[in-house]
């Protein structure tokens, strides 16, 4: 089971580059046709210099660019199958849009024992900054593990 | 947003389309969660699940798609959300956003809209909440 020795351990950065055709067939996916994210001259009239990202899509980046896949659970010891999603936040600090390279410095920032230890939520943060430093967004995710009962 | 919303004023509302299984797939290779407790049924249920179910993500990915209709990309400060319940395989999702606070905040007037995900018995989803520049 995971416990406090985890909080502050940090993960390899990851860099993901926003790549127009990996960033289509997420737009196809979800049916989105909001034409901000779609259109260059509808993005630049909402004010950005190319099109910008959907707010979730920071999540995405870190997921497709990581060399090691789930590398904190791996890390922590933690079985995927025994995993869910608890909460998920992104706090926005300057725009991303299509042509950025990011960096992902994902750390664990508290994990806390629920039900008699029968689940384990775990937050990881994460800092993401672009090609010229800007930190552009912090995003936190809270994991839920449903820890197996003792025999 | 043209004007001022006020406190109270349901301002994000959308419906979308069943989730199928096809979607799921699609959207673990959009997404890159590759997590097979989504689209292989035979992992899910060795994890103890009756089916595949939805990618929380693809849910909060409407959630979003649902507010940046209602309000432009470059306005939005925040957006968070707790996952309640899982999302099953045929869910019908309506997402909505209600402006809950003005806020004075960052040296910008902002308002705080309280965001939820039902499925079609209206069972809720997700319960959110995003912080937006007026």
């Amino acid at each position: 089971m995971v416990d406090q020795s985890a909080v502050g351990r940090s993960f390899t950065p990851v860099t993901a580059r926003v790549e127009p055709g990996r960033l289509r067939f997420f737009l196809d996916t979800l049916g989105e046709t909001n034409p901000v994210y779609r259109d260059e001259a509808a993005a630049q009239a909402a004010g950005f210099t190319a099109a910008p990202v959907p707010p979730t899509y920071l999540f995405c980046l870190e997921m497709m660019d990581a060399t090691v896949p789930f590398e904190f659970l791996t890390a922590l010891g933690i079985d995927l199958a025994r995993v869910l999603h608890g909460e998920q936040r992104f706090d926005y600090h300057a725009p991303v849009v299509l042509g950025d390279t990011l960096t992902f410095h994902p750390r664990v920032t508290s994990v806390t024992d629920k039900k008699g230890g029968a689940m384990t939520l775990i937050v990881v943060d994460t800092s993401v900054t672009n090609q010229n430093g800007v930190h552009v967004a912090d995003v936190s995710r809270t994991i839920v593990v449903r820890n197996a009962r003792p025999s | 947003m043209s004007s001022s919303p006020a406190v109270g004023d349901r301002i994000v509302h959308k419906a979308f389309p069943p989730i199928t299984r096809h979607r799921l797939a699609l959207y673990c290779g959009a997404s890159g969660d590759h997590n097979p407790i989504h689209v292989d049924i035979d992992f899910a249920k060795a994890a103890g699940f009756p089916d595949v179910f939805a990618h929380g993500m693809l849910v909060m990915g409407y959630l979003g798609q649902a507010l940046t209709d209602a309000v432009a990309p470059a306005r939005i400060r925040s957006f968070s959300t707790r996952f309640a319940a899982i999302t099953q395989l045929g869910a019908t999702l309506t997402c909505e956003g209600t402006v809950t606070e003005l806020i004075e905040q960052g040296g910008e007037k902002r308002a705080k809209l309280a965001l939820t995900t039902t499925d079609q018995n209206g069972e809720i989803k997700l319960a959110g909440e995003a912080i937006i520049a007026l």
